[in-house]
């Protein structure tokens, strides 16, 4: 294996670990970004160029931030003082290890898996969109629906539930709003904040 | 070790990884991040195959990769969102505290 | 001869690539396309802070900067050398970093702003055979790595720990991520068109002329609309005026970089000029001919000449629209982009598919202008009728 292979592979092990690993939030989430990133690279490295540049534009660009905004809506960005790890984090440990080394055992053993290396495929975008047009063209119209559902869906669920109840002259419950930007700098609310 | 055996396990190991965070970490968000890992590795572990598997020219590794990021975001945005309408609720964004099924 | 002149940076690496062994020679010639970005584009900057500041001053009548020339020297330059001592005094500024702001993030930021935007200078075409990386996906790789800068403005603003900062940040993330859908959306006219997503490819679609004028898609009716969507949204996208809210002085201090002074405040203000720069690239590439000429008599003056003076051409009018539109409010900005922009883009679309069906001949041009033009007109009426324009009322206390 390449040494660039090694290298990269190695930077996007090291920061998917750290995104799961680390106190802040939101030094999570900018590690899932070089993790994600490193999977780029590694794609770009197995020749598959469309698809490490669409990982780059929806992950990188899109989901990272969906994911440091509601880190940011759902007041997790302080550092916390309390324990990250849920009770019974050992199990969970303990089958991520069984998982890999079955998945690792069965990588390494298996005799279904092709011996010699084949010449790097000469893949263009034209036959990617060829093929998006005549084999694919069902799962593509059916994609385009998942993500309109999924856009209508999640404006829906996140929207603020009704505006009359939404106003913030009283002292009471705040109630979070998703469109006015200042909810996000009040203080924290002290020790998780449980209503 | 060939290339694919070395690509399996990477993947492999994010998958673990992925699946370790998902299952130990207390806050919602980061069980989704979780799981996003866990399906980039299945993604990584499909171009690895269309690379190095027989028929490269059929494109199957690539079109279903391009299928499953796009899915794989539009199911963040809901998820997200559904953590956020909880967090309104509950006012904490801690698995441990959303014990209750009725509100 | 002139041939020469127009290939002459190509020869001259070949050249110094040659005097290196063979095991070296990619490497060499990698680093001579990638050096050479960044010493053109940052002079390019050096020249157009100098030029907007006098361009600006010169709309609103009054000078810009005209007393510095080279200094420790009698050479007067007319305001020309502003850039020197602008550098050295970013250059020496003490660096000030706040004591709550979280100090890895806070020092990573202008780094993160300015590679993806380095990177995206590789697939622009400068001239014939000048392009640093001929992707094949070379238009989605520029937009790709166009969307990472929304991370770095999101790391400046939060590790700040500044509500003004933060604010800036989220506005400036809301607004990006609002017009770069108009703006993939009007670039993706061009790719319908071309079939192609090099960037070399569409260059090399619009090299040819009829009667002398070039086949540049802005003088098609689908192109004209793409430019102008496109050059709207590439304004929005580099935080300039009309849409610069989120670092407007006169609103929110600087925005996400407030708690940024001395070189990193240097690279975040170098960063966003070059994405200024990169983006009129790629909308030159699409829409203006990239290095081609616009009339066949003129095809002798070398390729890189002409992207430059269409580049010049384009930031003259960034600066002009700068000093003369005021500032569009963030609810403005953000219904522009969904209700306005979103819809032309998608129309223009429909209008660039018909182009192609209909085949060449006089047909095409009357149903897609009428296409265009319809539907700019209904989505404009459609949207003044909820604005409730009319003389001011006051009211006052008392």
């Amino acid at each position: 294996m390449s040494p660039a292979f090694l290298i990269i592979a190695f930077v996007t092990l090291f920061a998917a670990a750290a995104a799961m690993s680390l106190r802040n939030l939101v030094h999570c989430a900018l590690s899932l970004v070089v993790a994600l990133a490193g999977l780029a690279a590694l794609y770009l490295n197995l020749g598959a160029q469309f698809v490490g540049f669409a990982q780059i534009l929806v992950y990188v660009g899109a989901v990272a931030i969906l994911i440091v905004f509601a880190v940011l809506l759902t007041r997790s960005d302080a550092t916390p003082n309390q324990a990250i790890l849920a009770p019974g984090w050992l199990t969970g440990i303990v089958v991520s290890a069984v998982v890999f080394a079955t998945l690792g055992w069965a990588a390494l053993n298996s005799t279904g898996l092709p011996k010699e290396t084949p010449p790097a495929p000469e893949t263009t975008v034209k036959n990617i969109g060829d093929m998006l047009m005549t084999q694919y063209v069902l799962p593509l119209e059916v994609i385009g629906l998942l993500l309109t559902a999924a856009l209508i869906g999640a404006v829906i669920i996140a929207m603020k539930e009704g505006s009359e109840k939404a106003k913030i002259e009283d002292g009471g419950l705040k109630m979070e709003t998703l469109s006015s930007p200042s909810s996000i700098l009040h203080p924290p609310p002290s020790s998780g904040g449980h209503a | 070790m060939t290339p694919l055996q070395g690509c399996l396990l990477v993947s492999a190991l994010l998958f673990a990884i992925g699946l370790a965070g998902a299952v130990t970490r207390r806050n919602a968000i980061l069980a989704l991040v979780g799981i996003e890992l866990m399906l980039n590795s299945a993604n990584l572990n499909f171009i690895a195959f269309w690379r190095y598997g027989p028929n490269p020219e059929a494109l199957s590794g690539v079109m279903v990769v391009i299928f499953s990021i796009a899915i794989a975001a539009a199911e963040a945005a809901v998820g997200l969102a559904l953590i956020i309408a909880i967090y309104r609720h509950y006012r904490t964004a801690n698995l441990d505290e959303m014990k209750n099924l009725k509100g | 001869m002139f041939e020469t002149l127009d290939q002459i940076f190509v020869t001259l690496k070949h050249q110094a690539v040659g005097f290196f062994p063979d095991a070296w020679r990619p490497f060499v010639s990698a680093l001579i396309s990638i050096s050479s970005i960044p010493l053109v584009f940052a002079t390019l900057f050096a020249f157009v802070t100098v030029f907007e500041r006098k361009g600006i001053g010169r709309i609103q009548n009054r000078y810009g900067p005209n007393r510095v020339g080279i200094p420790l020297t009698k050479i007067r330059l007319c305001g020309f050398g502003q850039f020197i001592p602008d550098g050295i005094k970013s250059l020496t500024k003490e660096d000030v970093v706040p004591y709550a702001a979280d100090q890895v993030v806070h020092f990573l930021a202008p780094v993160v702003l300015l590679i993806p935007v380095l990177l995206a200078y590789a697939v622009l075409p400068i001239g014939r055979n000048m392009t640093a990386a001929d992707f094949d996906a070379g238009v989605l790789f520029f937009f790709a790595v166009g969307g990472a800068v929304e991370l770095s403005v999101f790391m400046a603003g939060w590790s700040s720990r500044n509500k003004y900062s933060l604010l800036g940040a989220m506005r400036a993330i809301a607004q990006m991520i609002s017009y770069e859908i108009p703006l993939i959306l009007s670039a993706v006219t061009v790719i319908m068109i071309v079939g192609s997503l090099k960037t070399v490819d569409i260059v090399a679609a619009q090299n040819h002329y009829t009667h002398g004028l070039a086949h540049w898609y802005v003088f098609t009716p689908w192109g004209l609309a793409g430019f102008i969507l496109f050059f709207i949204a590439s304004l929005a996208e580099s935080n300039r005026s009309p849409f610069d809210l989120p670092e407007a002085e006169s609103e929110i201090i600087a925005g996400y970089f407030t708690e940024y002074s001395g070189f990193k405040f240097a690279l975040f203000f170098l960063g966003e000029y070059l994405g200024m720069f990169a983006i009129s690239g790629l909308g030159i590439t699409l829409f203006l001919g990239g290095w081609t000429a616009p009339f066949s008599f003129l095809t002798w003056m070398p390729s890189y000449l002409w992207f430059f003076a269409k580049l010049m051409v384009l930031i003259f009018t960034f600066i002009w629209i700068r000093a003369t539109l005021p500032r569009l409010r963030m609810d403005q900005l953000m219904n522009f982009a969904w209700k306005f922009m979103l819809p032309m883009s998608l129309v223009n679309i429909v209008a660039t598919g018909v182009w192609h069906f209909l085949g060449a001949g006089w047909p095409r041009w009357v149903v897609c202008t009428v296409l265009v033009f319809g539907a700019y007109a209904i989505l404009g009426w459609g949207l003044m009728q909820n604005q409730k324009l009319g003389k001011r009322i006051y009211r006052f206390a008392g």
